[in-house]
């Protein structure tokens, strides 16, 4: 009779599994398709407008133009994403490895960190749109001018977060380093730069989409390859469709790159940050 | 029970001191001038004791805890541990520190946390040598097969029961503790003062253990030490000659009454 009964048991836990996948997955077709739909719709109703008020190509192309020229341009699209990509990628990680050394520093001196945090704060204070152009005057046409930009537009967010993760350290973890002799090199290293990923990650996250802007920026002034530089041509000739399906391929630039780090994310921060404390 | 490589010492002898305090006095500089956290503290652990210490919020309790730890400088007096400045103690990994909160890494799974003790200090000058096993420690405190759990996985009790096994790996012959259990229910309190008696017994080392809870203070301890406050001095020491092992029905006792009401008599003049 027991036996029986754990049998039916087992078979109920597993039939009650298969359940909550089934139910897990119609959750997410629930989730997912009021967003489908407002975009498909958005999109008939966009194809609409500009054929049904014969609204000219030049100032707005319909969405079945856009995509035309982007399958019909495709290698000359990705000849451009690529300067892009790479100074893209190449600024965040320049600005985001000096934010978090700097930061580093200033949790060990709080010397530095009054010395050099009102000029972090005036630097984040010039818009980048200002800076763009004494940069290429400085270093030419070459990768090096939109790279800085890059780096400039990811280091503040990323620099602010990673302090105030570094500090955020429960003083009670600390006495207890103390108590084992631990150096501050072992502090660094085994409390305060683990306990500041989650910060850290919040910042990469923001510097993920702004370093595409800051490159695009610097492609503005000055460069005939990249996005940026094919925004102006597009804009300056009338090429409405190429200019939107330009700026298509930046959005989804960033939005990879944005996908990466979140990914990152989860695969390094499996604790609950509420528990930090505890 | 008798895990060998957790017993203690064969030559402890009874007279051995594991503290010793002479006219220690700890003062702070604050915003309103020197304010004496404690003034002219004498006093002496024997090896193996189990000493707990009550007293009204703010009387130093922390302060004389975190002095015998080497966190805090001393202003006045000498601190001895096991017969050595509290820093040479520290090095050598005789002193151990369980704090109110677990003070766990979150990053962490159990063992690795149990092991942390192992991984740091030889740079400052610790001494690390045959510890206890990890797992021999997550057996004593009831946690085998959560090894490989996070943190924020266990409750507030299991997670304080890894801070203890932390805190017992390197064999510390001084187990400071500053209200382990005092965010924890009544029930889950209960159950630990109740394990970590039967650790006490097991390891043989010597334990203070701050609380604010009368009951907790004359359970566990052989004395009670009662400081009062402002500046923070010895107001009386209390011997609690109750036979171990103690278990929790103890409490409804009239001698354990008797000592409790005692206790209260003094507290309320501190
Ligand atoms: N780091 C510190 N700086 C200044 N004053 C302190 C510091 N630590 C403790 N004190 C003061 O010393 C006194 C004793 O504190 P503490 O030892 O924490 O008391 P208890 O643990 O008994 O509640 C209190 O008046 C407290 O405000
Ligand atoms: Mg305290």
């Amino acid at each position: 009779m027991a036996v029986v009964d754990q049998q039916e048991a087992a078979a109920d836990t597993t039939a009650a599994r298969r359940e909550k996948v089934k139910q897990r997955k119609a959750k997410t077709w629930r989730d997912r398709w009021p967003p489908l739909a407002a975009v498909v719709g958005i999109l008939v109703l966009w194809e609409l407008i500009v054929v049904g008020f014969e609204v000219p190509t030049f100032i707005a192309p319909g969405p079945g133009e856009v995509v035309a020229t982007m399958v019909e341009r495709w290698p000359m699209l990705m000849m451009n994403l690529w300067p892009t990509a790479l100074e893209s990628l190449a600024g965040f990680a320049l600005g985001n490895t000096i934010a978090v050394l700097i930061a580093v520093g200033f949790v060990h001196s709080r010397l530095a960190e009054r010395a050099f945090y009102p000029i972090a704060v005036f630097i984040n204070t010039i818009p980048i749109i200002a800076i763009a152009p004494i940069l290429v005057l400085i270093f030419g046409n070459g990768f090096t001018p939109k790279i800085i930009i890059a780096a400039l537009i990811c280091f503040f967010p990323t620099l602010v977060n990673v302090t105030r993760g570094l500090k955020a350290v429960n003083p009670a973890t600390l006495e207890l380093m103390h108590v084992l002799s631990a150096s501050r090199w072992e502090v660094l290293m085994r409390v305060r730069l683990p306990s500041s990923l989650p910060f850290l990650f919040a910042a990469l996250k923001i510097a993920s989409t702004t370093c595409v802007i800051g490159a695009i920026v610097g492609e503005w002034i000055g460069s005939n390859v990249g996005l940026g530089a094919l925004i102006i041509e597009a804009t300056y000739n009338f090429r409405s469709p190429l200019l939107y399906a330009t700026v298509i391929l930046a959005a989804s630039l960033a939005v990879v790159l944005f996908t990466i780090v979140t990914l990152l994310e989860r695969r390094l921060i499996r604790w609950k940050v509420d528990a930090a404390a505890v | 029970m008798g895990a060998p490589a957790l017993a203690p010492a064969a030559n402890a002898g009874a007279d051995d001191l594991a503290l010793r305090l002479d006219g220690v006095t700890v003062t702070f500089d604050t915003d309103h001038g020197l304010l004496t956290a404690l003034q002219d503290i004498s006093l002496s652990v024997r090896s193996g004791e189990f000493l707990t210490m009550l007293g009204p919020s703010g009387c130093g309790k922390s302060t004389l805890l975190r002095t015998v730890a080497d966190l805090l400088p001393v202003s006045g007096g000498t601190v001895s541990v096991i017969g050595r400045p509290a820093s040479e103690a520290r090095r050598a990994r005789q002193i151990s520190f369980v704090f109110q909160d677990a003070t766990l890494m979150p990053w962490l799974s159990v063992i690795d946390n149990i092991r942390l003790p192992l991984e740091v200090g030889r740079g400052n000058g610790a001494i690390i040598e045959a510890p206890v096993p990890a797992e021999e420690l997550l057996a004593m405190v009831g946690l085998k097969g959560r090894e490989r759990a996070l943190p924020h996985e266990l409750s507030g009790g299991m997670r304080q029961r890894v801070a203890i096994a932390r805190a017992l790996i390197c064999h510390p012959k001084i187990l400071l503790m500053d209200e382990p259990f005092g965010a924890l229910d009544e029930i889950k309190r209960d159950q630990l003062n109740v394990e970590l008696l039967r650790i006490w017994q097991e390891t043989g080392t010597t334990i203070l253990f701050v609380t604010h809870s009368i009951p907790e203070a004359v359970f566990l301890g052989q004395r009670v030490l009662m400081l009062a406050a402002n500046p923070g001095r010895v107001r009386e020491v209390v011997d609690i000659d109750l036979p171990y092992p103690r278990d929790l029905a103890l409490r409804d006792q009239p001698e354990f009454i008797e000592r409790a009401a005692h206790l209260r008599q003094v507290l309320e003049t501190c």
